[in-house]
């Protein structure tokens, strides 16, 4: 008996303007209300709602035996809010099923785990309670950002309270070893580890509807089949994806609605088949091994890293100018910064400044606003100065007083050493005197020296 | 006179010099001049061209009553694909593009993309003959007594209109391509040029680095070449008010094509010396052109991005606003034939910094100026225009009256005198 986890990502960003130098000190207003509210009516009407309607019908019809979950990040959610609140709306619905796990992620689907351990737990937070004041539950199953995952990383998530995580099943990780089971973390293994297989995710994600791909149309009966023809010990498989695959990745035509509509039918024809929940997997099955991660490792592109975000100078550049602004940010309290910070972070302006255009061009045009990577990095750091403006407006001096009290102390520090050294010296100097005196003492070494 | 641009379409410092040199020649009791632009987008009105010659080239004749002008000029616009500052591979990416836009309405591509291959450079010395052989009936048709043509694209209009009616020729170097280019010639445009001062019975260069240049590179007789400096329109000062600086910080800003003429990289590592040392400046480089995403690049391994601003290709009141906002006018060029912007930069009251490798830098005396390659001289002297409150002043009010003595009508005389040697003894 094998176990389907079926996984949607539901995420859109807070897409900037064109922010001019000009506009630096002058307007704090960074977001293209028009693309971001026609992005996600557009998403909302081809994919969240007949995609939740959809779902809604196969939970209800199936009766408790087919499952799925869900991760929602912080700002799709306040896009829903204010865009669409009938999205939000359907998704409480789903929620209400019972059937529906929703995940824990970044708040603003940031990047910022790569960066501090403090800021992310607080991300991480912000976002699990956001999720159980909507959904009644909280997350016990994390996703970090862009399935963006490593050994210590999932120690901090597994500090944090959370049971299980998510990742990518990626080929250089895994090597021989099947994605189609529980593992756990290396560091600690009472943090569980799912893993992405990658093939027959990105099978419906990436080549459902490519008429030029050699298994196409892919159906429901057929896809049932490959999973049938599993080895027989293997006990999970791990379907991860982004929602948008429905309806809009791929489009209605494409018959990608019936095919979501058909899985549990033809699966449980087999009777060898069910769906689980992340968190029913990490309590049901046994890991069976820790998976070795040193290097963080995602769900993008060919290489599975980081370098989609992460990748030229200028992706750098930013992130690194980003997040020196932590500790102000630690200090701030204005809700309006702290609300433009959460929109800055997200992975997508780093992904909008890439320049590997030529493995995975297409999927990194996708919803991108910019013409090119300079230009979208010339903007994101236009927006960026003038936050920081902002931000040393509002947390005045502070900054330098802190300096000075952390100078203090650590010249009280050295100075406490010095005194230290200094007695010991003495001591030292008093013990040599007190051996040197007495005549018996110089024999006495060279005694001991011969 | 074979020139380039006339406002309110002005793209570059070429358009600017004709106009200005122009304007300073009507003034000239005596001068009368017949003004003949090549004009590349078809835009003009269409009833009033006729065709000329066998080429079938469109040309327009107009009477152009131009404020400050002391009477009206005779203008002609030749339907054109020339424009300044190309060579010919640019001139044959642009083409290419143009012609996919029609291809794209045609539908031909197949048949369209073998058309084009093969043709590299091949259509601007077209272009540029074509446009001699209509100088030719024009000069014909035309009653003057000496030719003037600016910058090597009309050198050939010029040998043309030579021939056609034996007038004596002038030819004014703007630019060479040893400028352009940096050192690695296209030796089609060296040859025009080099035909070009030949055939020329006196060159103006507009400045001694240029002339240099010319006497060096193309072996022209030193008693033959002139310099004539350029000028600066006088600056009429808006009555808006400047526009609201956002930033508390200085602003340092590089304004120019971002090409290696310009010496963008110069700048870019400048500003990161100075940056070590000061945090209350931002910088700006202003424009754009083939380095430019090289340089963000850079300033992102250099990890200044935050205070290092590109604003793209900045147009008309935006280049005042810019300017306005700036404390310090950079241009750190590597081989500039003259440089009308640092003047500009000054009539804005702001102090400018300048490569010695500039001809600007001969004629002024209030600005900074640094070799092009010492970063660090750079670097020191952005720091203390901005730090030292003094130096700053004295650079602008020094530099407002220098500049402001650097008129046009002066200019317009030297190149008169030219004229008068030319036809003396001619």
């Amino acid at each position: 008996m094998k176990t389907i986890c079926f996984y949607f990502q539901v995420h859109q960003p807070f897409r900037f303007r064109r922010y001019r130098f000009f506009d630096i000190g002058n307007d704090h207003y960074y977001y293209d209300d028009y693309t971001n509210e026609s992005v996600m009516t557009k998403v909302a009407s081809k994919c969240y709602i007949p995609a939740n309607n959809l779902l809604l019908k196969m939970l209800k019809a199936h009766k408790g035996k087919f499952k799925v979950s869900f991760s929602i990040s912080g700002l799709a959610i306040e896009q829903f809010q204010l865009y669409a609140p009938e999205v939000l709306d359907s998704f409480k619905e789903l929620a209400d099923t019972g059937m529906v796990e929703f995940l824990a992620e970044t708040y603003s689907h940031s990047l910022v785990s790569l960066k501090d351990k403090d800021a992310f737990r607080s991300q991480v937070e912000a976002h699990s309670k956001l999720i159980e004041e909507l959904f009644g539950k909280r997350p016990q199953v994390f996703r970090n950002t862009e399935l963006i995952y490593s050994d210590l990383l999932g120690e901090m998530v597994a500090d944090m309270g959370y049971k299980a995580m998510l990742t990518e099943g990626a080929k250089h990780i895994l090597g021989w070893k099947s994605p189609n089971f529980l593992y756990c973390n290396a560091i600690n293994p009472r943090l569980k580890v799912l893993l992405k297989n990658y093939k027959l995710s990105d099978d419906i994600a990436f080549r459902f509807g490519n008429k030029s791909w050699s298994e196409w149309p892919l159906t429901a009966p057929k896809f049932v089949d490959w999973l049938k023809k599993l080895d027989s010990r293997e006990e999970v498989i791990n379907l991860f994806m982004d929602y948008e695959t429905f309806g809009e990745h791929q489009d209605k035509s494409t018959g990608i609605f019936e095919f979501l509509e058909n899985i549990p039918i033809a699966a449980f024809k087999t009777k060898e088949l069910s769906f689980s929940t992340p968190s029913e997997i990490a309590e049901s099955l046994q890991p069976v091994a820790p998976v070795s991660v040193p290097h963080p490792i995602s769900w993008a592109d060919e290489e599975r890293d980081l370098t989609a975000w992460l990748g030229n100078e200028m992706q750098e550049e930013a992130f690194n100018k980003l997040y020196a602004l932590l500790p102000k940010i630690a200090q701030c309290n204005d809700p309006k910064l702290l609300k433009d910070w959460n929109f800055l972070q997200s992975s997508d302006h780093f992904y909008y400044m890439c320049t590997k255009f030529f493995s995975d061009g297409d999927v990194h045009a996708y919803f991108n606003p910019y013409e090119t990577p300079y230009q979208a990095f010339i903007n994101y750091m236009n927006v960026l100065s003038d936050f920081t403006i902002r931000l040393n407006a509002a947390v005045p001096k502070s900054g330098l007083d802190q300096e000075i009290a952390n100078l203090t102390e650590v010249l009280n520090a050295k100075e406490e050493k010095i005194k230290k050294m200094e007695d010991e010296i003495q001591k030292l100097r008093k013990r040599r005197m007190s051996s040197k005196a007495p005549a018996s003492g110089k024999s006495k070494a060279k005694a001991m020296n011969s | 006179m074979f020139g380039w641009e006339f406002p309110p379409h002005i793209s570059g410092g070429l358009g600017t010099a004709c106009y200005g040199l122009t304007r300073g020649l009507s003034h000239i009791p005596g001068v009368q001049v017949l003004f003949v632009v090549p004009k590349a987008h078809g835009d003009e009105d269409q009833s009033a061209i006729r065709l000329v010659g066998a080429n079938q080239v469109p040309v327009k004749h107009r009477t152009l009553q131009l404020k400050h002008f002391s009477r009206t000029l005779d203008y002609i616009e030749v339907g054109s694909k020339l424009v300044p500052y190309m060579d010919p591979e640019e001139y044959w990416r642009h083409t290419v593009a143009e012609n996919f836009k029609q291809l794209a309405l045609l539908n031909t591509n197949t048949e369209g993309l073998v058309k084009f291959s093969g043709k590299y450079g091949a259509d601007l010395l077209r272009e540029i003959r074509d446009y001699a052989l209509v100088a030719n009936v024009i000069a014909q048709d035309y009653a003057f007594d000496l030719i003037h043509a600016h910058d090597w694209l009309t050198y050939p209009a010029g040998i043309a209109a030579k021939e056609a009616t034996g007038k004596p020729l002038v030819v004014h170097v703007h630019a060479t391509d040893f400028d352009r280019s940096g050192g690695s010639v296209n030796p089609a445009v060296f040859d025009i040029e080099k035909r070009g001062m030949d055939a020329a019975d006196k060159v103006i260069t507009v400045s001694n680095l240029t002339r240099k240049i010319v006497i060096e590179k193309y072996g022209i007789n030193p008693e033959k070449v002139v310099t004539v400096y350029n000028a600066v329109e006088p600056y009429e000062a808006s009555s808006e008010e400047a526009p609201k600086k956002g930033v508390n910080e200085k602003i340092v800003t590089f304004l120019g094509r971002i090409t290696m003429q310009k010496g963008p990289e110069y700048f870019v590592e400048a500003a990161r010396r100075v940056l070590k040392r000061m945090d209350n400046v931002r910088f700006v480089m202003a424009g754009s052109g083939d380095m430019m995403e090289c340089m963000i690049r850079r300033c992102a391994q250099l990890k200044i991005s935050d205070k290092f601003h590109f604003t793209g290709f900045l147009k008309g009141d935006d280049v005042f606003d810019m300017l306005r906002m700036s404390d310090l006018y950079v241009m750190p060029s590597v081989s500039e034939p003259f440089g009308i912007s640092p003047l500009e930069a000054m009539q804005s009251n702001v102090p400018v910094l300048i490569s010695h490798q500039s001809g600007v830098s001969e004629i002024l005396t209030y600005a900074i100026k640094t070799n092009f390659w010492d970063v660090d001289a750079m670097a020191d002297a952005i720091y203390g225009v901005l730090n030292y409150g003094g130096m700053s002043k004295m650079f602008v009010t020094h530099g407002k009256q220098e500049v402001d003595n650097l008129k046009w009508d002066n200019s317009a005389l030297h190149v008169k005198q030219v004229y008068d040697k030319v036809l003396g003894s001619h």
